[in-house]
């Protein structure tokens, strides 16, 4: 079927640019390899997961540091959890954004916090927007009666 | 071998206050094959049936499933933990605090490291950095209890720092990864612990004196091949030394090549 096999191109060169533009790493490879028949889901599960995670955070980062006395223990908690998750799911740039958030952090650095929040806020929507693209290519292949190129 | 000795064993006619009172707490949750290897069940045993026959203690063997203790504040990271365990054949038991954790072992002063459901843990997977109860921390409560200090304890952090590593080491952790875990890791975990267990039946086939004197050595258990020690300690000292020998599967190398 042409189509299929246009659509599988279509999701390799994809996913290349992805890696290439650094927006994903090789621990989002490791996460695909863990998907089979028996667990046809697992990556969109987690990715799921690493979206209500991000956009928790994102959130509690925004009132911890619209505070008159901002708490920077608190602020680097939240940005260590948002670094860890997404160092787990092979997001690198939300990753890189978070290392540089951190260091503001202690520095007690304000301006910096906060544009790094804007920084995360703004990889993190453009990740968010390339996996769910990706994750449509998926079930478009699969709709077609293909099966997903590894 | 097992289910011969269970249907050889009429315990339903047998008064229930012969047995000693953990086994009855569980009574009703065991199902019969568990009820012959529980610890409980294996002492009665010991005085009923003759002296050669050899009984397991311990549910997990080498033909079994290990069952893994993850404990990780991050919903994330558990996902993906269960999942590289699971596909690892190993069963797995994810919590999401050093608390729950210890819930699940039995604070309450169980003799053998049996949890909720039953099954022996053989290994505790905990991450470092979790609020309330620390990695660190539950690995201490964990070794400084006489049911669980022999199960090994791994602690997973995102952060690679020196002094954080050693004193997991020192306070008895069998290993520090770094985060994220890869399927490797889980891998050589799981050969290392089996190969443990399987050392363990041996010892205990021929007799329980060797045991004793391993757990008088406190500082390594005896699941820990000494060469492996050397090696770390010997790449943690020669940066410049290329990629590690075979035998030396750690994460220390890492160290410095950390930006």
């Amino acid at each position: 079927m042409d189509g299929v096999v246009q659509l599988q191109r279509q999701l390799l060169d994809y996913t290349t640019l992805l890696f290439q533009e650094g927006f994903l790493n090789d621990q989002f490879t490791q996460l695909q390899q863990l998907q089979d028949e028996t667990n046809p889901d697992f990556v969109v599960e987690v990715v799921s997961l690493f979206f209500e995670d991000s956009e928790r955070l994102l959130n509690e980062l925004a009132n911890t540091l619209d505070q008159q006395s901002i708490d920077f223990r608190k602020v680097d908690s939240h940005v260590h959890q948002l670094k860890g998750s997404s160092s787990s799911i092979g997001a690198q740039r939300v990753q890189n954004v978070c290392i540089a958030f951190r260091n503001f952090c202690d520095a007690q650095n304000t301006e910096g916090c906060l544009k790094c929040l804007q920084q995360v806020k703004n990889e993190y929507a453009l990740v968010k927007n390339k996996l769910e693209t990706l994750f449509q290519l998926e079930q478009q292949i699969l709709a077609a009666g293909g099966s997903i190129p590894m | 071998m097992f289910s011969s000795i269970a249907h050889n064993l009429h315990y339903k006619s047998l008064p229930l206050h012969s047995f000693p009172p953990p086994l009855y707490k569980y009574w009703k949750q065991i199902p019969r094959t568990f009820l012959v290897m529980g610890s409980a069940a294996g002492e009665f045993l010991r005085h009923v049936l003759p002296e050669k026959v050899g009984v397991s203690d311990h549910s997990a063997a080498g033909s079994e499933e290990l069952h893994v203790l993850a404990v990780d504040d991050s919903h994330v990271d558990r996902k993906v933990i269960e999942r590289l365990l699971k596909i690892s054949s190993c069963k797995v038991t994810a919590v999401e605090s050093g608390t729950r954790a210890l819930q699940f072992l039995g604070l309450d002063g169980e003799e053998n490291s049996v949890g909720f459901d039953g099954l022996k843990v053989n290994l505790i997977m905990t991450d470092y950095s979790m609020p309330g109860m620390t990695g660190y921390e539950l690995l201490k409560k964990i070794k400084e209890s006489k049911a669980f200090r022999k199960i090994p304890v791994v602690i997973m952090s995102s952060e690679n720092i020196l002094t954080r590593i050693d004193r997991c080491l020192e306070e008895g952790a069998e290993e520090f990864i770094v985060k994220p875990v890869k399927l490797a890791d889980v891998r050589r975990l799981r050969d290392f612990i089996m190969r443990g267990e399987e050392e363990g039946e041996e010892n205990r086939k021929k007799g329980n004196h060797k045991r004793k004197l391993q757990d008088d050595y406190s500082i390594s258990p005896p699941l820990s091949p000494a060469p492996s020690l050397d090696c770390e300690i010997s790449s943690l000292l020669l940066p410049s030394s290329s990629s590690s020998s075979p035998e030396c599967p750690s994460k220390r190398p890492r160290l410095w090549v950390e930006d």
